[in-house]
């Protein structure tokens, strides 16, 4: 029967010339596309809204920041320039601590043992006093990231190359080196009765950190390469303690070590030991600061330090003030829900006109059909989305720049992946919507069941914020809206005190592994698809 | 009108898919609300500023999606099939037709409605008090006896039939059932997505003011009734006059446009 309705083109059967035939069935299906006005109108709505939205969000926030100084806040909330350091990788760091230090001429090495590691937290909703004492309202207790040991950096400018050995107020000793790098050690508290012994080696530009329960037996932690060191740097014991965070809040802590056996043995220079508070707010300095001034105290070989703030990346949160750029976009879900629509009718229309069944008459092949449909469907939403995406990052960014924004930076390259994810996420949502109305053959069920697949879920596990944040998590990990992931692109540091949530740009899955777990739903879907498209009559 | 009323009443009740959409309304709002309430917890008085009212009726967020395709199909459906021209022979009073339509949108919807949100209720009440929500807490159990989840349980019900009355206007004016849904679902959903990222706060308040979804759901607000961007009427009358120019729009083009 099929064989009578196949038309015959000069002699050739579709059948007979393999790839040459997929590509006419892409055409064809591309002239289909091409010639409904609405689809086509609706794709370019698809990528102007995307944009326009993007830039729209990006228009809006003005930040609003209260000038803290050395003691306090020191003038009304209002509108400032917070920025944070830029580390040796180009990414976003916080760099505040108390530092103790001497230049370190050359090879060499350092030192120390630490006896006792304490701290103190301002109360929750706020707590810096101003006056003499901003510290009077905190009470004892010690973050599990405060950090105490040594430091060799390239210089005391913030988001200089560094490499450290510290023991940390909950996860025992690490070594951490240019903000990102983080390698255990010896596990446990410090205490009088269990004190740490901690050693940096400096070879040329490599630095080797070792640790040690007694101060005999060295064990190897880590070794770095800082390329770049400069022939001196500073090196010596260090303190500092990263802002408590709670859901939207976070306040300053401080914490407090004692240093004894402080040794710079080769290469030390004649010069005393000098304190500075790295980064700590100052009267000049305007922004909120979660890193407050620090002080040290030396008698009789032993050193008493407190230092507050982090040694470590920044990212959007409550501790920090700045704007991702990837809010821009949110709309990515107005063109979303575009190409859902487009993506679904893009069959159900030949099924309610019955062309489907001249489709199967002239092309048998009913997967290939299927085939050539998502790629022209995916192929014209991926390059929509990437019209109305490109403009948002760097449109966007220097929007939220010019209203007094801080945005954390991103690479070329970032931006790049940005860009192609979003435009891939509308070309694979399209697909996925195709595939749901050819297993439905009805366009509002298939764009309903995939718009609450992919715009409902991100609405309750995001915007809504009702469910807890397992049920949250769960959501965007086993349905397609782990594919909004590709937004993200601050990464997660478990080293680092933050509230990881998708409302701070935080999504439970990497980028492309939520991009994944989306195209495993569109290819599920194309199968199923496929199987009742060869099974069902037409 | 009441002939028109007996054809509308007989192409709904005698569509496939009608009877499904509909428990698939109750089901999806019952089913949501009841899982929302059993995952939250309250250990402390201190611990839980949660609206309970509002949390039991957090189904209603999935179910609106169901009632706005019942009633887009309602429409739509007889355009997709030619349907519309039958119909129009026999009813050649547009505006009528449309009104009939209208009222038995809304009867099916406030059918399916009533069970769905007092069934959401039900389940708060009997969930709840389970995971901490209990009076020595702070939370009574909820009661329709009690003025707040009264008006939040009728409010609700009051907002499902004006998303299917909003989803028949503008189905009414776009035709198209494919292109209607998306058109709904976006105008429910786009604005409080874009409201969290408006970044300055007045803003996102604006946004909330005039979406048709985070205005008419103020209705569910039973507690910090004075931080609400809208009173809770105020919010159901914003998606009232959402639903009133819909089905204004939709009237004007049935009456101007060919069939």
């Amino acid at each position: 029967m099929t064989a009578t309705l196949t038309p015959e083109r000069s002699g050739r059967s579709p059948e007979a010339d393999g790839k040459d035939s997929f590509g006419r069935l892409v055409h064809a299906e591309w002239t289909k596309f091409r010639t409904v006005r609405g689809w086509v109108i609706a794709t370019v709505i698809a990528a102007a809204l995307t944009a326009a939205v993007g830039l729209y969000a990006a228009s809006g926030p003005q930040t609003g920041c209260q000038p803290v100084g050395p003691s306090g806040p020191i003038g009304p909330p209002g509108p400032c320039k917070p920025s944070n350091p830029v580390g040796p990788g180009g990414e976003a760091v916080s760099d505040g601590y108390y530092f103790v230090h001497q230049a370190l001429r050359g090879n060499g090495s350092i030192t120390v043992r630490v006896t006792s590691l304490t701290g103190r937290s301002s109360p929750p909703g706020g707590g810096i006093v101003p006056g003499p004492d901003p510290e009077q309202n905190f009470t004892s207790a010690l973050q599990p990231w405060a950090k105490a040991g040594i430091i060799v950096t390239a210089s005391t400018r913030q988001g200089s190359a560094y490499a450290a050995m510290m023991i940390t107020g909950g996860h025992g000793v690490r070594m951490q080196y240019d903000y990102t790098g983080d390698t255990p050690g010896l596990p446990g508290a410090v205490s009088a009765a269990s004190p740490r012994w901690l050693r940096l080696v400096r070879k040329g530009d490599t630095l080797t950190g070792y640790d040690s329960a007694y101060g005999t037996h060295w064990t190897r932690v880590g070794t770095v390469s800082l390329a770049g060191l400069p022939a001196t740097v500073q090196a010596g014991p260090f303190v500092t303690s990263p802002a408590w965070v709670q859901t939207e809040n976070s306040g300053p802590t401080v914490a407090t070590a004692v240093f004894d056996h402080v040794s710079l043995p080769g290469g030390a220079s004649g010069a005393g030991w000098r304190g500075a508070s790295i980064g700590a707010a100052t009267a000049g300095n305007a922004r909120v600061s979660s890193s407050l001034p620090g002080r040290f105290h030396a008698a009789g070989g032993t050193f008493t330090v407190t230092g507050s703030g982090d040694i470590a990346p920044a990212g959007p949160g409550p501790t920090d003030i700045g704007e991702a750029a990837d809010d821009g976009f949110v709309g990515a879900f107005a063109g979303l829900i575009v190409v859902i629509v487009v993506g679904a009718m893009f069959i159900t229309a030949e099924y309610r006109r019955g062309l489907i069944r001249t489709t199967f008459a002239a092309i048998p092949g009913r997967g290939r059909v299927l085939a050539a449909k998502a790629t022209v469907v995916g192929s014209v939403t991926f390059v929509a989305g990437l019209i109305g995406a490109a403009p948002i990052i760097p449109v966007g960014a220097s929007l939220l720049r010019s209203h007094g924004n801080y945005v954390f930076p991103m690479s070329t390259l970032t931006e790049v992946r940005l860009v192609a994810g979003i435009a891939a996420l509308l070309a694979v949502t399209a697909v996925l919507a195709l595939a749901a109305g050819t297993i439905l053959r009805h366009a509002p069920g298939a764009i309903t069941v995939v718009i609450a697949l992919t715009v409902v879920t991100y609405f309750f596990s995001v915007p809504l914020a009702v469910l807890p944040a397992g049920a949250a998590d769960w959501l965007l990990r086993v349905t397609p809206a782990a594919g909004f992931a590709v937004q993200q692109y601050v990464p997660a540091y478990p080293q680092v005190n933050n509230i990881y949530t998708p409302q701070h740009g935080y999504f439970p899955l990497a980028p492309w592994a939520g991009f994944g777990v989306l195209c495993l739903w569109a290819a599920a879907a194309l199968w199923l698809a496929t199987v009742l498209l060869r099974r069902r009559d037409a | 009108m009441s002939e028109a009323l007996h054809a509308e009443w007989t192409k709904l009740r005698t569509l496939p898919g009608t009877g499904w959409l509909l428990l698939g309304v109750v089901a999806a709002t019952v089913i949501i609300s009841a899982a929302v309430s059993a995952s939250v917890s309250c250990s402390s008085m201190a611990a839980c500023h949660v609206d309970v009212t509002k949390l039991s009726l957090t189904g209603t967020y999935l179910g609106q999606a169901v009632v706005a395709i019942v009633a887009v199909l309602a429409v739509s459906g007889e355009y997709g099939t030619g349907m519309i021209r039958t119909t129009l022979a026999a009813m050649p009073r547009r505006i009528t037709l449309l009104a009939a339509k209208a009222a038995v949108v809304t009867a099916v919807t406030l059918a399916a409605g009533i069970p769905a949100v007092l069934g959401s209720v039900l389940a708060g009440r009997l969930i709840l008090p389970g995971h901490g929500y209990t009076p020595a807490n702070g939370y009574p159990a909820l009661s329709l006896a009690n003025g707040t989840v009264l008006r939040a349980t009728v409010g609700t019900v009051l907002y499902l039939a004006l998303i299917a009355l909003l989803s028949l206007g503008i189905a009414t004016a776009v035709r198209d059932a494919a292109v209607a849904a998306g058109v709904v679902l976006g105008l429910l959903y786009l604005f409080p997505i874009l409201s969290q990222v408006a970044g300055s706060p007045g803003v996102t308040r604006h946004l909330q003011q005039i979406g048709p979804m985070t205005a008419g759901l103020e209705i569910q607000a039973s507690t910090g009734l004075r931080t609400l961007p809208l009173s809770p009427w105020a919010g159901l009358s914003v998606l009232a006059a959402w639903a009133a120019v819909a089905l204004l729009a939709g009237a004007l083009v049935l009456r101007l446009r060919d069939a």
